[in-house]
């Protein structure tokens, strides 16, 4: 008999095939979206519904279980807020509401909820994103570990980013990659506070809104922008495997070029742990169109995300459909398979 | 600390200049080795996982010569353990004792199963007792607390041993806690995969030898001698990083054109002649060199490393009647199918195995090459296949390897 494993939630290859077996393959093609939107046809970020006015309604999904609830650099209710509202923006939608279901375990310290919900309505009030509806429950205690939140976020888009990186894109990523991922794991594995980088406060999670990213970037640059992720489970090597897996195409980046932070470098090797697939929770991926993508990197910059760069790009190819490779720092080469098995547990 | 280490990085990963030059010479020695010799096609082995990883990871394949090949050998102590020991674990498991057990272990199949299990992941999902630990000093902690019988799985190469030997000497391991030692030894691992190679003139020979950095700081380079004498290759111990693989292939490459095969450290800032000769003395006053089971491969004289009978309180051999493999009762012990045992001692890719990535990928591993992270198979399967990264070197820039 088969168990569900924790790889299975892990957001790589065995979840995507669980999900496919379990769910994708037994809604009919016509329940998978709402007419003219999109839906679970099409693996992206969240759903669009197509409004009367030729605007389409933005939805998004997620459940957050991360394990420790607090961390250096937010909580679970920070990343509850940010990681739905993220998905809006990453389908190109400007999140204006959201619902909440926080599921408690019996014993929960008050003060602990207290906290957690006043991190998640922070993030809410400094994005002028209103709070519409929730359920709240309590299970009995070892029935749910501490507490589990799940939010939808719901925003609004004239023109939905259906990823469809084309060949000549140049990969654009807007900050460090790994560092929530990095944090977690050193959180998980008791080592936290032993940390130099993560006692001084060098080394936090990354976990925030791209707001102040994405919705003036696309409103002055969304011709230019052929597909946008933001690289949480999975990490950077997920989203990058997806996207060269269904548009049939091989993606290429320099190692050089990722921005990684030292100490996030250092200890995931430590611990053998390629970077590359941890996940970061503030950082937005795009494939932009070759002819604005310097331009682009540079609007970032001045809208304040100072490491924004371009990290490769997307090529043409007969041979290698789907791959993803990497010129080493040496000048070699290498894959960059998609993310398989559990690679942090329970890192949002 | 944070600038230094970056420097460091700079140098040995990153120095794109140096590995130019490297890179070159390299080229050519082999140019001339190929005139004087006539020879065109030779295999190099590396030993240790962690060099294959360096080699794949860094992508050093596609910067050789076509006609050097890289090639793995039994560096992969999770691959080489016997099943029959991973059984012995899982029946230990299922009758309530604690198994205590690193992270490649835990997921390594047997062969055969025990009542139903073919792994300690399997055991623990229905209720045995599997506790995945970093280190035996994890156990103790571990074991101390709940005081109840278990057991360490005592499995690594020469550099795991010194650490055991010091817990079993300085009497750290609490009365409920027993080692089971199946530390290997690996120069007669190695001396058997080249005279292995030399049974099959029709392949590309292996000319030369990458010898393990880590092992070697406890063995010291001395213990590499034999293969330089006896089968007149050169071994280079080399380092970790990048631009050591790349000199050590180098010094390899120059031992050949000048016909003088000798041993060389490379790895000079961890590596002596005589290696710890404190951690030897305290490995060999715990355990004994036993003639040793590999999996897949058969026995090999002298290549394992068992506890004294001083020692025999803390030794789980003893403790749980746990019986020893003979050459008589062993078996060939690597599912049907499964090339492991050949990509080990360097004679097949693991690409040349028909399992590999297709019944056998890193989520469901059938041999214990996919399983273990050192292992040769789930190395390739992480950062592509030499043939693969061949042909797409040359997709996306040219002929880069030169010749």
């Amino acid at each position: 008999m088969d168990y569900i494993t924790l790889a299975h939630g892990a957001g790589g290859v065995e979840m995507l095939e669980l999900l496919e077996k379990l769910i994708f393959k037994r809604v009919d093609d016509k329940l998978k979206r709402v007419e003219g939107g999109v839906g679970i046809d099409i693996a992206d970020d969240a759903a669009a519904i197509p409004l009367p006015d030729g605007r389409y309604v933005v939805v998004s999904v997620d459940s957050y279980t991360v394990n420790p609830i607090f961390f250096p650099g937010g909580d679970i209710g920070v990343l509850a807020a940010s990681g739905s509202i993220n998905d809006v923006l990453m389908l190109g939608g400007k999140p204006i509401a959201m619902l909440d279901t926080i599921i408690v375990e019996e014993g929960f310290p008050v003060k602990d909820l207290e906290a957690v919900i006043e991190s998640m309505l922070k993030v809410l009030r400094e994005e002028n994103v209103a709070l519409i509806g929730g359920d709240f429950k309590v299970m009995p205690r070892g029935q749910v570990d501490k507490i589990v939140i799940s939010t939808t976020a719901i925003g609004i888009s004239d023109n939905p980013i259906i990823d469809k990186p084309a060949p000549g894109d140049k990969i654009f990523v807007s900050d460090y990659v790994g560092d929530h991922g990095a944090v977690i794991l050193l959180m998980q594995m008791g080592l936290g506070r032993d940390i130099e980088e993560i006692s001084t406060g060098m080394l936090r999670s990354d976990v925030k809104p791209l707001t102040k990213l994405m919705v003036p970037l696309l409103s002055k640059y969304r011709y230019c922008v052929n597909a946008a992720r933001d690289p949480t489970r999975g990490g950077l090597a997920g989203v990058l495997n997806e996207w060269a897996e269904k548009n049939e195409l091989l993606i290429y980046i320099s190692e050089d070029k990722v921005p990684i932070r030292e100490p996030v470098k250092r200890y995931s090797e430590m611990l053998g742990i390629d970077p590359l697939y941890l996940a970061s929770e503030g950082v937005a991926v795009l494939s932009l169109k070759p002819e604005c993508a310097d331009e682009v990197v540079e609007y970032a910059k001045k809208l304040g995300f100072g490491n924004s760069r371009i990290i490769g790009e997307v090529k043409q190819t007969d041979m290698f459909k789907g791959y993803v490779a990497a010129e080493t720092s040496i000048g070699g080469l290498r894959l960059v398979e998609p993310p398989r098995g559990e690679i942090v547990p329970r890192i949002c | 600390m944070s600038k230094l280490l970056s420097e460091l990085e700079n140098i040995l990963r990153k120095n794109r200049d140096l590995v130019r030059v490297i890179v070159r010479k390299i080229n050519d020695y082999w140019f001339s080795y190929m005139k004087e010799t006539g020879v065109d096609h030779l295999k190099i082995m590396d030993f240790c996982g962690t060099h294959e990883w360096t080699i794949t990871h860094y992508g050093i394949r596609s910067l050789l010569p076509r006609g050097v090949e890289l090639v793995a050998g039994p560096g992969c102590p999770v691959c080489v353990t016997p099943s029959y020991y991973v059984e012995e674990l899982i029946r230990l498991a299922l009758d309530g004792v604690t198994v205590y057990t690193y992270g490649d272990v835990y997921k390594l199949r047997s062969h055969r199963s025990v009542k139903g299990f073919y792994s300690l992941s399997e055991a623990h999902a229905s209720g045995g007792n599997v506790k995945v630990v970093s280190d035996l000093l994890a156990a103790i902690k571990d074991a101390k607390l709940h005081g109840k019988p278990s057991v360490f799985a005592g499995i690594g190469f020469e550099t795991v041993a010194p650490g055991y030997a010091q817990a079993v000497i300085k009497r750290l391991i609490p009365g409920n806690l027993k080692l089971l030692s199946l530390v290997k030894l690996t120069p007669p691992a190695m001396f058997y995969a080249l005279e292995v190679s030399q049974e099959k003139p029709t392949e590309p020979p292996v000319k030369g030898v990458i010898a393990p950095g880590h092992v070697s700081t406890v063995t010291g380079a001395k213990a590499w001698e034999p293969v330089a004498e006896n089968y007149g290759i050169p071994v280079v111990i080399s380092g970790f990083e990048p631009v050591d693989v790349l000199v050590s292939i180098m010094k390899i490459m120059e031992q050949l054109v000048r016909g003088k095969p000798s041993v060389v450290i490379e790895y000079v800032r961890a590596v002596s002649y005589h290696g710890d000769v404190a951690a030897q003395s305290s490995i060999w006053r715990v355990f004994e060199s036993v003639d040793d089971a590999w999996r897949g491969i058969g026995f090999l004289p002298k290549s394992g490393l068992r506890m004294r009978e001083d020692y025999s309180d803390q030794d789980a051999f003893k403790e749980y009647g746990i019986r020893e493999l003979s050459p008589v009762d062993w078996g060939y012990d690597m599912p049907s199918g499964c090339r492991c045992a050949e990509v080990v001692l360097g004679k097949a890719y693991p690409s040349q195995c028909p399992l590999f990535l297709r019944a056998c990928t890193p989520s469901s591993p059938i041999g214990p090459c996919m399983v273990s992270a050192e292992g040769t198979c789930a190395i390739w399967a992480k950062y592509g296949s030499r043939d693969l990264l061949l042909k797409l070197s040359i997709e996306l820039k040219g002929n880069i390897g030169g010749a």
